[in-house]
């Protein structure tokens, strides 16, 4: 069993603080992606639970084992680098078995679990081969095979696709959720990019300047985001964020935009805001849709028209630009029909699964 | 009609200005490098002597050669010349590697400590073997006087005309002035040195002196066989230090191929001979090289730096 706890982990560069008091229970056997921008922590969470940095505060364990001052040797752990970081001096089976050599396992052992990882990952065919003579993706599935051979408690993902192109991207990722779904391990893998987030995770972790800001289900975090930092980062395109007031109209409360443009706030929500509260409406692209070219909506249904400034054409549906009230706004069409620019369109909006947000902290007010 | 006439002149132009243009660089090698090659082959065919002009055309065949191959003595200087390569360039190494990875490690004055390492080259080989022979000196040298007053030793030690010391002392010297051209080719090496695999080895199960042993070492061996190319050239012509420190002696117990062709060649005024031997030297001086090229090259080819 190898599950991962971090109770309040810091770290420290010198005297500044780039992770903030992290709490994490990652399960036996779960995927779990840290996700954010740049600069927010999340490598280096990662490189402290493999032991590559030093925990300034708080506690790690690994499978109830404490391994604050654990050499990354002893912490049973497996872990791919962006860069490859296969060995350059040594012939794709050596790359292989070099841990196991290490572990000073019988050379039996050796050659069976590394045909063994060589299997899953085809990549028998380039056995006898150095790092220089292999593509990108070849390089990235040696190292996910050093990372297999070794069967280790924990394998540690740190940015490993983000160096390989679109096409070979995306294929690699599916053979990663594949690697995980035969190889039952824990998994934490590190990224920017919010798609292999969305694709491979059983939990996510979106971070920000070295704070947690929410942890849950793929959906969870796409249906219901905390604030309007996981609201504009996770999904794609990012969420519609339009500033606003609260007001009372026609005996419902609005949420007024700047020109006069209004929306009623979702009936889930009118107890949540009061009249002149300023708030932040937010709705993702899918849930904004020309009328007949549109999801079926469940829940109440608003009526809107709006010019289309530019469409982008993606085949099962169209991307739609406008202006509304001063922000910029996208919007999907399904079953698309060419769109001039400049037309005016009636839209449907999904209400029930709109957002709003406290202007001031940003923060969803669903709670 | 113009065009008529200039075209001839620049096409023999054309023919021309290659040629023309390497002509000096050829000239060059050829008075300096070439000739002067030749001219001292062919005299390790004469009985040349530097005091009698005349035997310059006094061909011997082989016999100069015949003459220093079954000469023992020098046989034990082109042996101890061997010894004498093969030890210092070890402890250049050693030390050098060393003192690189110790200063990879600094993190503030480094660059101070790296400059402070070079002071040794910056001093000609003739000043660094009279300081060390009068640090040595058996009886005003700083080294006996210390021993002595520290009680270490009662007689005077004679370092540089005992056996094994002499050779000692000279080796120290050589060492001391010449470590810091390891230290900052490996140093070079290191900073060029990816840190992925390092790390991916640490997480792989190895203790730090497996990463050194498994991950660090071999990325450094071609820096390594560089140093080691330029720096078998550099003691394998070794003279100057030698001359200096003992002058190939006492009884010839510190003479180096290089000592004997000099002694030979201008005290004794033998050149024909001198040039003879000074052939086997380079041929010895070609093996290392050669030695030392394919270790590198075979090293770089697994790096991915070759071909």
């Amino acid at each position: 069993m190898a599950d991962i706890q971090l109770n309040n982990v810091t770290k420290n560069y010198g005297k500044l603080e780039v992770v903030h008091g992290i709490n994490l229970d990652i399960e036996h056997n779960e995927f779990v992606v840290l996700v954010g921008p740049s600069g927010c922590g999340k490598s280096t969470t990662l490189r402290m639970i493999a032991g590559l940095e030093e925990i300034t505060g708080g506690e790690i364990s690994i499978g109830g084992r404490v391994v604050n001052d654990l050499a990354p040797r002893k912490r049973d752990i497996s872990m791919v680098f962006q860069n490859y970081a296969l060995y350059p001096h040594m012939t794709v089976r050596e790359n292989l078995g070099f841990g196991l050599k290490i572990a000073k396992q019988s050379k039996d052992i050796i050659e069976q679990r590394v045909n063994e990882a060589a299997a899953i990952l085809s990549i028998e065919d380039l056995m006898d081969r150095t790092p220089a003579e292999l593509s990108g993706g070849q390089r990235q599935r040696v190292a996910m095979g050093r990372a297999i051979v070794r069967h280790p408690q924990v394998f540690l993902f740190d940015e490993p696709l983000s160096n390989l192109d679109a096409k070979l991207r995306v294929q690699m990722r599916t053979e990663i959720k594949r690697l995980h779904q035969k190889v039952k391990t824990t998994i934490v893998y590190v990224t920017h990019d919010q798609v292999e987030a969305m694709t491979l995770a059983d939990r996510i972790v979106v971070m920000k300047d070295g704070h947690i800001v929410q942890v849950g289900a793929p959906l969870d975090v796409f249906e219901r985001p905390v604030d309007t930092f996981v609201a504009s980062f996770i999904g794609s395109p990012p969420m519609n964020l339009i500033p606003g007031e609260i007001a009372l109209q026609d005996g419902r409360l609005h949420v007024v935009f700047q020109a006069e443009n209004t929306m009623p706030v979702p009936r889930d929500l009118a107890d949540k805001v009061v009249e002149g509260q300023k708030v932040i409406f937010g709705f993702r692209a899918d849930d904004m849709m020309p009328k007949a070219h549109s999801l079926p909506i469940l829940g109440e249904a608003y009526d809107l028209r709006l010019a289309v400034d530019i469409a982008e054409p993606l085949g099962t549906e169209t991307l739609l630009f406008s202006t509304f009230s001063g922000a910029d706004i996208q919007t999907k069409m399904f079953n698309p029909r060419r769109v001039e620019p400049g037309e005016v369109m009636d839209f449907n909006c999904a209400l029930d699964k709109t957002h709003l947000f406290d202007a001031q902290t940003g923060k969803s007010l669903r709670g | 009609m113009s065009s008529d006439h200039i075209q001839p002149r620049r096409k023999r132009s054309r023919d021309w200005t290659p040629a023309l243009l390497l002509s000096p660089a050829f000239l060059v090698l050829i008075f300096v490098v070439l000739v002067p090659l030749l001219f001292s082959l062919y005299t390790s065919f004469t009985n040349y002597r530097l005091i009698r002009p005349e035997t310059l055309y006094d061909w011997i065949g082989i016999r100069n050669y015949q003459r220093i191959f079954s000469d023992k003595h020098f046989w034990s200087a082109f042996g101890r010349t061997i010894v004498f390569l093969t030890i210092a360039l070890n402890l250049e190494f050693i030390l050098g590697l060393g003192i690189a990875l110790l200063i990879n490690r600094i993190t503030w004055g480094q660059r101070t400590l790296r400059t402070i390492m070079m002071f040794p080259m910056m001093f000609s080989p003739i000043l660094v073997g009279y300081q060390f022979k009068f640090i040595f000196n058996d009886n005003i040298g700083i080294l006996n006087n210390a021993l002595q007053d520290l009680g270490l030793s009662d007689g005077a030690i004679a370092w540089l005309v005992d056996k094994p010391l002499g050779m000692f002392t000279i080796i120290f010297a050589e060492v001391w002035m010449s470590t810091s051209v390891f230290a900052i080719l490996l140093l070079a090496g290191l900073f060029a040195m990816p840190r992925d695999p390092l790390e991916a080895a640490k997480v792989d199960g190895c203790n730090p002196w497996q990463v050194f042993r498994h991950i660090t070492l071999p990325f450094l061996m071609p820096f390594a066989f560089i140093a080691m190319t330029i720096r078998s050239l550099d003691v394998a012509r070794a003279y100057d230090i030698v001359d200096v420190m003992t002058g190939g002696g006492p009884a010839g117990r510190t003479e180096l191929l290089w000592t004997m062709i000099a002694r030979v060649g201008y005290d004794n005024s033998r050149m024909g001979q001198a040039n003879a031997m000074a052939y086997v030297s380079i041929m010895l001086s070609i093996a290392f090289t050669y030695y030392f090229f394919t270790k590198l090259i075979a090293a770089r080819k697994y790096m991915g730096g070759a071909e």
